[in-house]
């Protein structure tokens, strides 16, 4: 007799009625795989919780089924009689009542297992997708948007958590309803089950229409919505130039233009969508009154002992029967949405992660008895660790930085090189400068160094030992990076400077500050060292960013050192003083610098020219300027007139 | 806030007003059935009589029709109503965001507008269906239900308000705690998005320190973290079905057990116990129904205040009476000027500005950062208002002129400078919508832009990308002097505009400048000190004040600063990040 309490949604952002249905390739694979991750923590959660489900749909039936017997059996013979006796009532609903106890506490049981089973999957599903993501190579970082990886940890996951806490048992619900209830209807009567499937036909027949409809105009109001949302991104951040050339009047009248067509369709869309409502209420409610009629008949004539305690609950049924009709088809929407999402989910969990084959590690070192001997301890000195498989031997080689490429040749595709047969040589200690175009590949070469990309052809060698038998994680230790766009992260200044080195103390903190020329103005910040960075130290100048940046990889005490247009966006008066830190910064260090301003570089040990992926010139400045070719040039601010290859 | 939004829905008051009453009527014949059915089983079954069954079905399906067609003009109008409520919302904010002053566009972020012209009011179309459509419909369900039962039987419809009452207690204590709890989640899981943002963006950094296993570890404590406070709300929230089911269930067996006495001692029918059965989940569904739309509504309500803020904002510039609507000369003159973003900052931002240009001169602007160069012209064009003093443009205060007459002779090249989709030809034309195609090239020449335009395929009609992606830097630079100089302005300045063209370009662009439009004032704010010595006169910015304002040799004979700048640059106006050739 009650009808199914079905679950109310709260607001969110899941499928509406009358939305397309996304396309999905191997849907049942992709399912599959969510399922295999679901069991594999929470098998027994899992079994419980369906049997929670059936037994709370049965018990929901059961109770409908009692309205008949009441009716039939304890009320009408009732009437009239002298001395009724309510005492089998009492038992019957006695009875009715623990299965309906049962019911509720199940159905209790389900949605409290739930919360962990789909908050506990989805923990595991972050935790994965992260640790994966921070395996993967720089690349999957080039080649996919910001915005999309991000999506996938809030979108994609959220429409996870709804498919597996409410579409898939909501989905489980109906099957097992539309099942029962199908089985009770026809024990109750066979001609009233036909006149209500032929019912449930009409509306999904309707239904169907108005969804078809609707799909085309959500499509439509998609587009609607990206061309307007575009339109408004790209005036609101211009909004300054719209301004300047007094363009408001033409920036209104387009938007009045892409904002009309969007009402047209949303509107379109949201009326079908709408009216699916009505039809299945009312739709139903006609069905509802087709069987009464019909039972009713049937009843006053007493066809094949049909009774009113019958009637009265196969009307509850058939209210209750087209209602999961109609929703398998939303759930089933909201299930392919989710596994469209998880399909990204399991993209980037498939990509490959970075591989690494080099064994040579980075030891601290001591001498004892002229011999190299690992320490265990830091000692400022470092040894290359070769461990020889061969004759199962271990030697060491003092670690001094010295980087040459041979005949380098790199493309971040195989189809289009960027660079080509770079060769050089920067001894320990000395101090390489990059200079060029953009895209002349400057940043390229240092990105090379540390591994963030494999050479096509060639060698690069570190200390003579070629870097692809270097662990990477050991490479990278000992290269300091300082990059152009300066990203600090979420946490106090200290914690910052501290991410070159975790397990620094106090003292070397302020001793790599006060190297970077950072100090002063750390302390004059509102909580000196522990003032919190928030939003990639927005609250921070430019300069200042770039010197905690520098402090960072002052801690780290790298032997070589990578500066990428580390000044690049800093007013000369200020990288003044970014130099001064730089400066003692690069003093003993092997250090590759990109630099904009060439006066940074005027001092180096070697100056490297490129131009679209090769080397045109190298050499010290005043080799470079006696030679009046390309340095000469751009040092000189001539335009260059012969063409140098 | 409220009548704020309101106000935006003008012609869609009508369908706002009819929705809830379309929901009204399907209501009303939604209810009816119940009582129809109950007199079909009393009248027609127990009775005996197939005429009556017969009579009243029919009347039973012209209900549940008049129900349909109630309910789909009910989808109809409350769509329209929320769509067009959605449009008018979002054509408000457009609206005034054109009006902004620089100063209102500060105000806001440039995501934080487009959130709220997106994201928020699809949010609000939402929530204004979801209250037009269900918070009608629920409480007339329950109320409708409501008093049918107690027409039917008060003893019996009692038992309801009870369950009522109680499952309403219950609603309020469980979501007044939960939202609590949820909003504290929510705020835990923006700030884990923020750290996976931090890591997509710093991956180069993580991984140059090797810091994979840190973050793993960070990000695996928050992730539990919020595994933890997830659970423990929605804990509370999974005991919300369950007791509304056993509430539900309580009720059916209490109506069945005296609704069977009532029967038998023939105080009530077998027809009116099964309309009171179908009513009792009319009656609790409803109320759970109400409960969802407040949490909805309530939900939407940080979206409508961000609407409201759009739309209230009020520029804070405006044109002035009787407006000057010709520009003399390109003379520029500041008085005594005092500018602060912000009126109620102590220091404000320029202090005591004197300046007398003359028109036609080409003045140099040099300053470390912070300095306030931008700050200075941004008041010749009266993007921003001196807060003392005042800034005269020929000869009369910028303040008197209209300002759409000022801002087309005063072209300002933007230091932060946007290109729109559209072709070159297109973007060129914001300077001057009849400009000619020789207008369009001859500004290009000047501005140096025809020699890779001229290489590109199709160009002139090159197709910009958003945001001029497909323009390296210094194409754009050239592409936005080009389009300022169409406009043929008296004065012209460029705020940092040549910063990523190279030194040789830069040079020619100057030289053009000099030789084509003498009599336009020309102000050159630049880093390098190549840029700006060969102007007749150059000023030196100083922590928002006027440090020297001179020839390039008497400065370098008397102002330390910008002989120190000059020093810093010497033997090295070259510039290794020279723009890419096409």
């Amino acid at each position: 007799m009650a009808e199914k309490v079905k679950e109310i949604k709260g607001p969110g952002n899941g499928p509406r009625r009358g939305m397309p249905r996304p396309k999905v390739e191997n849907p049942m694979k992709l399912f599959k795989r969510i399922m295999g991750y679901v069991f594999k923590y929470y098998a027994v959660h899992m079994v419980i919780i369906v049997a929670c489900i059936f037994i709370s749909v049965l018990a929901n039936v059961q109770g409908t089924l009692f309205t008949k017997t009441l009716i039939d059996s304890y009320i009408t013979p009732l009437i009239g009689v002298a001395d009724p006796d309510y005492g089998p009532l009492k038992n019957a609903i006695f009875r009715v009542a623990v299965f309906y106890g049962i019911g509720a506490f199940s159905s209790f049981l389900q949605s409290r297992l739930m919360v962990n089973v789909s908050q506990g999957t989805l923990m595991r599903m972050r935790k994965d997708l992260f640790t994966h993501m921070e395996s993967l190579p720089i690349k999957y970082f080039d080649t996919n948007s910001h915005g999309d990886i991000m999506s996938i940890y809030t979108n994609d996951i959220d429409t996870l958590r709804q498919m597996i806490s409410q579409s898939i048992p909501q989905l489980l619900n109906s099957a097992i309803t539309i099942v029962s209830i199908f089985i009770s209807m026809v024990m109750l009567s066979i001609p009233l089950t036909i006149v209500t499937l032929i019912m449930v036909g009409v509306i999904l027949f309707c239904s169907a229409k108005a969804t078809a409809a609707s799909g085309k105009n959500f499509i439509a109001q998609q587009k609607n919505l990206g061309a307007v949302n575009g339109y408004i991104e790209e005036m609101v951040t211009g909004q300054k130039v719209v301004k300047v050339f007094c363009h408001e009047e033409e920036a209104v009248k387009k938007f009045d233009e892409l904002n009309e067509e969007l009402y047209q369709s949303a509107f379109k869309a949201n009326t079908y969508s709408g009216i699916l409502g009505p039809i299945n209420t009312q739709l139903g409610n006609t069905s509802y009154v087709v069987c009464a009629i019909f039972g009713g008949a049937l009843a006053l004539n007493s066809v094949a002992g049909f009774t009113v305690g019958g009637l009265a609950s196969f009307l509850t049924f058939n209210k209750n029967f087209s209602m999961p009709i109609n929703q398998v088809s939303m759930q089933f929407n909201s299930i392919i949405m989710a596994l469209a999402g998880a399909d990204r989910i399991f993209k980037l969990l498939d990509e490959q992660p970075e591989t690494d084959d080099g064994y040579v590690m980075l030891v601290n070192s001591e001498m004892k008895d002229g011999q190299i001997v690992e320490a265990d301890h830091h000692t400022g000195h470092w040894a290359w660790k070769h461990y020889h498989k061969a004759d199962n031997t271990t030697t060491y080689q003092p670690m001094e930085g010295d980087v040459t490429f041979n005949g380098v040749d790199f493309g971040y595709t195989d189809e289009k090189m960027v660079l080509h047969d770079i060769v050089l040589h920067a001894k320990p200690g000395q101090k390489i400068a990059l200079v060029g175009s953009t895209g002349a590949g400057k940043t390229t070469i240092t990105n090379l160094i540390n591994r963030f990309y494999d050479i096509q052809d060639g060698k690069i060698r570190y200390d003579n030992i070629n870097i692809n038998k270097i662990k990477k994680k050991d490479l990278r230790l000992s290269l300091g990076v300082v990059l152009q766009d300066t990203h600090l992260f979420t946490g106090t200044v200290k914690e910052n400077i501290m991410y070159g080195k975790l397990n620094a103390t106090d003292e070397e903190v302020v001793a790599a500050a006060k190297l970077a020329n950072a100090d002063g103005f750390i302390r004059r910040l509102p909580d000196g060292y522990d003032t919190m960075l928030t939003g990639d130290g927005a609250n921070l100048s430019q300069g200042q960013r770039q010197l905690l940046a520098i402090a960072r990889a002052a801690i780290a005490d790298p032997p070589v050192l990578i500066l990428d247009e580390a000044t690049s966006s800093i007013d000369t008066r200020t990288e003044k003083i970014v130099q001064e830190g730089m400066d003692k910064l690069m003093h003993g260090r092997t250090t590759f610098v990109i630099a904009h301003r060439l006066s940074t570089v005027k001092n180096s040990d070697c100056i490297i020219v490129l131009e679209q992926g090769r080397i045109v010139e190298m050499g010290n400045h005043d080799e470079l300027i006696a030679k009046k070719q390309r340095y000469y040039q751009l040092y000189t601010g001539n335009k260059p007139e012969m063409v140098t290859a | 806030m409220i009548k704020t939004l309101a106000a935006q829905l003008k012609e869609f008051k009508l369908p706002s007003i009819l929705t809830p009453f379309c929901m009204i009527g399907e209501v009303v014949c939604e209810m009816i059935i119940p009582v129809l059915m109950g007199n079909i089983v009393d009248y027609g079954i127990n009775g005996g009589d197939m005429g009556y069954i017969l009579k009243t079905g029919i009347v039973m399906i012209l209900v549940a029709i008049l129900g349909l067609i109630s309910g789909c003009l009910g989808a109809y109008f409350g769509s329209k109503a929320s769509t067009g409520f959605a449009r008018n919302l979002r054509k408000a904010m457009f609206d005034n965001i054109q009006k902004y002053s620089f100063a209102n566009i500060d105000k806001f972020s440039t995501s934080g507008l487009v959130t709220r012209l997106t994201t928020d009011v699809t949010n609000i179309q939402n929530a204004y269906m979801m209250m037009l459509r269900m918070a009608m419909r629920a409480p007339a369900s329950m109320i409708i239900a409501m008093v049918m039962s107690f027409i039917i039987s008060p003893r019996l419809a009692t038992i309801y308000l009870c369950a009522v009452i109680f499952l309403g207690l219950i609603i309020v204590l469980l979501m007044g705690t939960t939202t609590k709890y949820f909003k504290q989640v929510f705020e835990k899981y923006d700030a884990l998005n923020e750290s996976v943002q931090e890591n997509v963006s710093a991956i180069r950094v993580v991984k140059s320190y090797v810091r994979e296993e840190h973050e793993n570890t960070k990000f695996a404590k928050a992730a539990e973290n919020i595994y933890m406070m997830f659970v423990k709300a929605e804990k509370r929230m999974s005991y919300m079905m369950p007791i509304n089911m056993a509430t539900v269930y309580a009720c059916i067996l209490l109506i069945s057990w005296m609704g069977a006495h009532m029967i038998v001692s023939d105080t009530l029918t077998t027809g009116n116990l099964m309309s009171l059965l179908t009513y009792c989940m009319n009656i609790l569904m409803s109320l759970m129904m109400l409960s969802m739309i407040f949490v909805m509504i309530t939900m939407s309500q940080a979206s409508a205040k961000r609407i409201a803020e759009v739309i209230e904002e009020k520029s804070t510039l405006s044109n002035p009476e009787n407006p000057v609507m010709e520009v003399k000369d390109g003379s520029i003159k500041f008085n005594n000027a005092y500018f602060a973003y912000n009126k109620d900052s102590k220091e404000p931002v320029l202090k005591n500005i004197n300046l007398d240009i003359k028109s036609g001169e080409t003045i140099g602007i040099i300053g470390g950062t912070g300095s306030a160069k931008s700050s200075l012209v941004n008041l010749i064009s009266r993007l921003y208002d001196v807060t003392d003093g005042s800034v005269e443009v020929g000869g009369i205060d910028v303040r008197k002129y209209d300002m759409e007459v000022l801002r087309n002779q005063v072209s300002v090249v933007l230091q932060k400078n946007v290109l729109f989709s559209g072709t070159i030809l297109e973007n060129l034309r914001w300077g001057d919508k009849e400009a000619t195609d020789e207008e369009c090239k001859r500004a290009c020449q000047l501005a140096c832009a025809d020699e890779f335009i001229d290489r590109m395929p199709d160009g002139y009609d090159t197709y910009i990308e958003q945001g001029g992606n497909n323009v390296s830097g210094g194409q754009k630079q050239r592409l936005c002097i080009a389009r300022a100089l169409l406009k043929k302005p008296k004065i012209l300045i460029l705020d940092d505009s040549t910063s990523a063209v190279d030194t040789a370009t830069d040079a020619k662009i100057r030289k053009a400048f000099a030789e084509e439009i003498p009599d336009t004032t020309k102000l050159i704010i630049a880093q390098r000190i190549s840029s700006v010595q060969n102007c007749d006169r150059i000023i030196v910015m100083d922590n928002g004040q006027i440090n020297g304002f001179d020839t390039h040799e008497n400065l370098l004979n008397n102002n330390d600063i910008y002989r120190e700048v000059y020093e810093s640059q010497t033997g090295s106006s070259g510039d290794a990040d020279f723009d890419e050739k096409v």
